[in-house]
């Protein structure tokens, strides 16, 4: 069976398809470092002029840096165009390396929220990024649906920004704690101590309970409920304790 | 304690062969537990990478009786925090403190755990004694293994003073029920306002 065969890394007979990098490109096409690369214009990623076919007016401008193709596209489109490149058997980007956000010190600037991709098979990287008019509502619709990998991504994003993800399915904090109620860290009108007295904070941590931090579905222990043995099961459902 | 300073003929025969010392019963007993301390690790950053020097077989901390590293906190009475804590942790820390058996002690490996280190910033405690209480800090970033050393040395000078006669010594920690802290706030607000460099930073962004 054929790579091409597979569907999300899964062959048709529900075997382990392994993605080989550069396997679309043909056998002749070896792994190349680039060099003499411009640090701006030159050849951009090879996705972009489908892309453009395929969404003219989404497409706002391309930038090439280093080699590195940057594609600001409009923020109602870009779930759409995230989900063509993953979906189309010419792009192909199925790897999910990054999903961050820029904030600048100009506060005219708006809020940037980046997607960082990567075709295996083709062997291509693109960035995808939108821009937050200030003032208006940080929301960006999430490729949970796409890539499951964006999960912790956008938790972490919006732990740090700010910024939601309509879709995510459990859009909580990630690095602080949930009850953390002092802003969010990464925005640059957070102070870098924070908003509240030392001991403030320390009195708002060691409030935290350290065991109420994974629910049952974050250990994917309900979908196995019914699988486990009687006794587990029955010392899960009384809300079994350790430790203590 | 009501022994005769002399050992008393009647119990003990001296023209036998049979070995005796006669010694303070705090000298003895601090002996014997300055000499097997069980180190548990609480590694959170590099100074732990330190501690793994320390204990391995170059600098040996089991030349100092602790060939018996405990990984749990129930079997253990000296807890070496190395590194850095966050908020998030402190409650972890607590516990984990609050878990030990007496007789115990702290030691804190390091700047960040003793200060906050470079990291005066909002993510990481300011000390670990404002969540738990600590009996030797160590400088260094990281502490060089021969600095650990050195603490544990002075832990275990501190140990062999010990008076059985003085119960304050295990009193264990009883935090303030509403804010869970062991030490006024105004305390640890005074203790952990920035300082050398750390004062010219900007505190925002903006």
């Amino acid at each position: 069976m054929t790579e091409g065969d597979a569907v999300n890394g899964v062959n048709r007979d529900g075997s382990f398809a392994p993605v080989i990098a550069g396997s679309a490109l043909g056998a002749t096409a070896a792994p190349a470092t680039p060099r003499n690369v411009p640090n701006r214009g030159g050849a951009p990623n090879e996705s972009i002029e489908p892309m453009r076919q395929q969404f003219a007016t989404a497409v706002r401008r391309v930038d090439v840096v280093w080699g590195e193709t940057t594609v600001v596209v409009d923020p109602t489109r870009v779930h759409d165009v995230i989900r063509w490149l993953h979906d189309d058997p010419s792009q192909r980007y199925d790897y999910l390396s990054d999903v961050t956000a820029v904030e600048f010190r100009d506060l005219e600037q708006p809020l940037e929220v980046v997607w960082h991709l990567r075709s295996l098979p083709y062997r291509r990287f693109i960035r995808i990024k939108v821009l937050l008019e200030r003032g208006a509502a940080l929301e960006v619709p999430s490729v949970w649906d796409i890539y499951k990998g964006a999960d912790w991504l956008e938790r972490e994003c919006y732990d740090m920004f700010g910024i939601k993800f309509a879709g995510h399915p459990d859009l909580r904090r990630l690095l602080m704690w949930e009850q953390y109620n002092e802003g969010f860290p990464l925005r640059k009108d957070f102070p870098l101590r924070g908003r509240f007295s030392r001991s403030e904070q320390l009195r708002q941590a060691l409030a935290a309970n350290p065991e109420a931090r994974y629910s049952k579905e974050e250990l994917s222990i309900a979908d196995a409920f019914e699988d486990l043995p009687a006794d587990m099961r029955r010392r899960l459902t009384t809300g079994e304790r350790t430790g203590e | 304690m009501g022994l005769s300073p002399r050992p008393d003929t009647r119990l003990i025969d001296t023209s036998s062969n049979e070995p005796w010392i006669t010694t303070k019963l705090d000298a003895f007993v601090n002996w014997g537990r300055k000499n097997s301390l069980w180190p548990m690790p609480f590694g959170t950053a590099c100074c732990a990478i330190e501690f793994m020097a320390t204990a391995a077989s170059k600098y040996d901390l089991a030349r100092f009786g602790m060939e018996r590293q405990a990984f749990s906190p129930r079997q253990a009475d000296l807890l070496i925090c190395a590194g850095r804590v966050p908020f998030k942790l402190a409650p972890v820390l607590r516990r984990i403190w609050q878990q030990m058996p007496q007789p115990k002690w702290c030691i804190s490996m390091g700047a960040c755990a003793s200060t906050g280190g470079m990291f005066d910033n909002y993510a990481v405690v300011q000390g670990i004694d404002s969540i738990i209480p600590v009996d030797v800090y160590v400088p260094g970033c990281p502490p060089r293994p021969e600095g650990l050393l050195y603490g544990i040395m002075m832990l275990q000078k501190k140990v062999a003073n010990e008076r059985s006669g003085d119960p304050s010594l295990r009193n264990e920690m009883e935090p303030d029920p509403d804010t869970q802290l062991y030490i006024p706030p105004s305390v640890i607000d005074e203790v952990s306002e920035p300082f050398g460099n750390s004062i010219h930073q900007t505190r925002s962004g903006l």
